[in-house]
């Protein structure tokens, strides 16, 4: 142990209560750091979760022709001019008129590991005396549990049902809970061309309202005889090895094939900004915390250095050099950032694990019955860097001001 | 003849005090012989103790030389000017300056652990020289624990944990009562003949100045006798 450190350790001890002070700042703001951190981002997670569960991490709708519009309006010299282009021979695709084609050029590209062609149109559904329009999702069950989280969002039936029962649906429980649907019972689906007569195989819950109060699935060759249509008109919904990439695939896929391909991150844009703003808003205002408690750190080390004038010219008389002094503070910033980062730490996780056992039942973008909370080692670590800059900062000016303390003068007035 | 530790040539210094400029020291030259104790005196204000913080490297001298052993230090880098406090020059203060948060021997062991011994070592080193120093029942004391006697006895020990070729000392009896004051000055004396250091005492006590060998006088910055 270096003689600067052993000092320091008895430095920080002999003053108990102010370094307490300072210590329970470190560790307040980093445990409200990881806390804040854990929930906005828990939210965040479980609405991702929910959308990816549902929509898939890339969707493959239409094609344009080419991506120019026909009238392009321009403004020059401050008068609005329109330049017509002739497209007479452009054509606009709805959906994906040839999706084996495409799914095997998919196959290239090795971070998409599940493809699923989806049928979208709309129908009414009519059971006992009461009928809503539903949104139709045509589908093979098997392609689409690659892309979706079916599986774990049923909540009534099952998967087997539905594949082995041609004529099966599964319904969103808000439709179900509208028109008093049970599992098992017969529902008559309306569509533009045919109506069919379905069994309920199961009833999902998505957490997202919209899905849940709207969204029916069923049969990909079933959805195909309702509207009419044999081929054609499909979309696709991919998974990906690797979600975060989304937005980079989606543009290579669209480069390459030509339809318009949207990611995650572009479909939900909006949601994703709000859990944006929200996490930085907490985060600022938690490093306040910190910040606080730098300050006041600062302030503890420069009465310190004020009332150590004396032991410093001692020190520098016996052999220690400016920068030996100045480490002496700089340890003891350590030592009371080393266990604020260590308390700090365990409080946070201590209290994170608790308020993730707190119930709150939220349904509207997503579904979940208790405080989501996210276990992410990056919040541990920017809230560690926070506070070691704060209180770098805070010891690194009072330790430098030490270093720079002529020991000839303060001894002189000293006497 | 003996070869002298320590020699001083015209050396000056000044510093600012408000709009001021002091000439503290002015042309001072002297010679210091190891195993000898040498009393600097002179009134209030003579430059005394601004010549000691120079000897001790605490200080830059406007022009002169500082020779300890045949090499000259004024000039020195900070680095050096560590090296040599920590290892060839001891420092003890009228107030005995110890750091309060420190145990005697701890204090003590600051610096040889400073020069690169072990903690352990050091504090073995520490403890024999209280040993020497008649304190070793002291030894786990804290600083403020002791009293004013000790507290001094205790700050030599630390000036000779290394032991330095120069020994400084700035009125190291001035805040004493006559019993320890005469306790301190037969340890340095001592100290300088058993340990063949150059001991240098500022004191304004005529009475053991006169006991020194060799007795330099100030007076405005001049070395008058």
């Amino acid at each position: 142990m270096s003689p600067s450190l052993q000092l320091a350790l008895r430095y920080v001890f002999s003053r108990k209560r102010t370094m307490m002070m300072s210590l329970l700042g470190i560790v307040f703001g980093i445990a409200f750091f990881i806390v804040s951190q854990a929930q906005t981002s828990g939210f965040q997670k479980v609405f991702i979760d929910t959308i990816l569960g549902t929509s898939g991490a890339i969707r493959i709708s239409d094609r344009f022709q080419d991506n120019e519009t026909t009238i392009n309006k321009v403004s020059t010299d401050g008068k609005t001019h329109f330049i017509f282009k002739n497209r007479e021979n452009s054509r606009f695709i709805d959906g994906i008129d040839h999706p084996a084609e495409i799914i095997e050029s998919l196959s290239n590209f090795p971070s998409v590991i599940g493809i699923s062609e989806i049928l979208e149109t709309i129908g009414r559904l009519n059971s006992h005396s009461r009928g809503q329009s539903v949104q139709v999702h045509g589908l093979r069950i098997q392609d689409h549990i690659k892309v979706s989280n079916i599986e774990n969002q049923l909540i009534q039936g099952s998967i087997e049902n539905f594949e082995k029962d041609r004529m099966g649906i599964l319904i969103g429980y808000r439709i179900a809970q509208r028109l008093n649907i049970k599992l098992g019972e017969r529902v008559n689906l309306v569509g533009t061309k045919k109506n069919f007569q379905l069994r309920v195989s199961g009833i999902f819950e998505t957490g997202a309202s919209e899905i849940d109060k709207k969204r029916i699935y069923i049969d990909l060759s079933t959805a195909r005889s309702l509207i009419g249509k044999r081929f054609g008109g499909s979309i696709l919904q991919l998974a990906l090895s690797n979600v975060n990439n989304a937005p980079d695939v989606a543009k290579q896929i669209q480069e390459s094939i030509g339809h318009r391909t949207v990611s995650w991150q572009e479909r939900e844009k909006v949601w994703l900004d709000v859990f944006k703003a929200l996490r930085i808003s907490s985060a600022i205002t938690v490093s306040c915390i910190l910040l606080l408690s730098g300050l006041g750190m600062f302030n503890v080390f420069a009465i310190m250095v004020i009332e150590k004038t004396r032991d410093i010219a001692i020190l520098r008389s016996i052999g220690f050099s400016p920068r030996d002094v100045s480490s002496v503070f700089l340890w003891q910033g350590t030592i009371v950032l080393i266990a604020g980062i260590i308390l700090g730490v365990i409080a946070g996780a201590i209290a994170t694990y608790i308020i993730s056992q707190i119930p709150l039942s939220v349904r509207g973008i997503f579904s979940t019955d208790k405080f989501a909370v996210n276990w992410d080692i990056s919040h541990y670590l920017t809230a560690v860097f926070i506070a070691a800059l704060c209180v770098s900062v805070a010891s690194w000016i009072p330790a430098r001001r030490a270093s720079r303390i002529e020991p000839a003068k303060i001894i002189r007035e000293s006497i | 003849m003996d070869i002298p530790l320590l020699q001083v040539h015209d050396l000056s210094h000044s510093f600012l005090e408000g709009d001021e400029r002091v000439n503290a020291l002015r042309g001072v030259s002297f010679e210091a012989i190891a195993g000898e104790l040498t009393s600097i005196v002179g009134p209030s204000g003579c430059g005394k103790s601004t010549l000691l913080y120079l000897l001790g490297l605490l200080d830059q001298p406007d022009s002169g030389e500082i020779i300890i052993d045949g090499k000259e230090i004024s000039k020195s880098n900070e680095e050096q000017r560590t090296m040599l406090r920590n290892q060839s020059i001891g420092f003890v203060f009228q107030f005995h300056f110890l750091i309060k948060e420190l145990t005697a021997v701890e204090n003590v062991s600051l610096p040889a652990q400073k020069k690169g011994l072990s903690k352990k070592i050091a504090l073995e080193k520490a403890s024999d020289v209280l040993c020497k120093l008649g304190l070793e029942s002291k030894r786990e004391r804290f600083a403020n624990k002791l009293s004013g006697g000790e507290q001094q006895r205790v700050a030599i020990a630390r000036a000779l944990v290394n032991s330095p070729a120069l020994l400084l000392a700035d009125e190291p009896t001035g805040n004493l009562d006559s019993a320890n004051s005469e306790n301190v000055f037969e340890l340095l004396q001592n100290l300088a003949r058993e340990q063949n250091i150059a001991v240098l005492m500022v004191t304004h006590n005529e009475e053991i100045a006169n006991r020194c060998d060799k007795i330099i006088s100030i007076r405005d910055g001049l070395i008058i006798n």
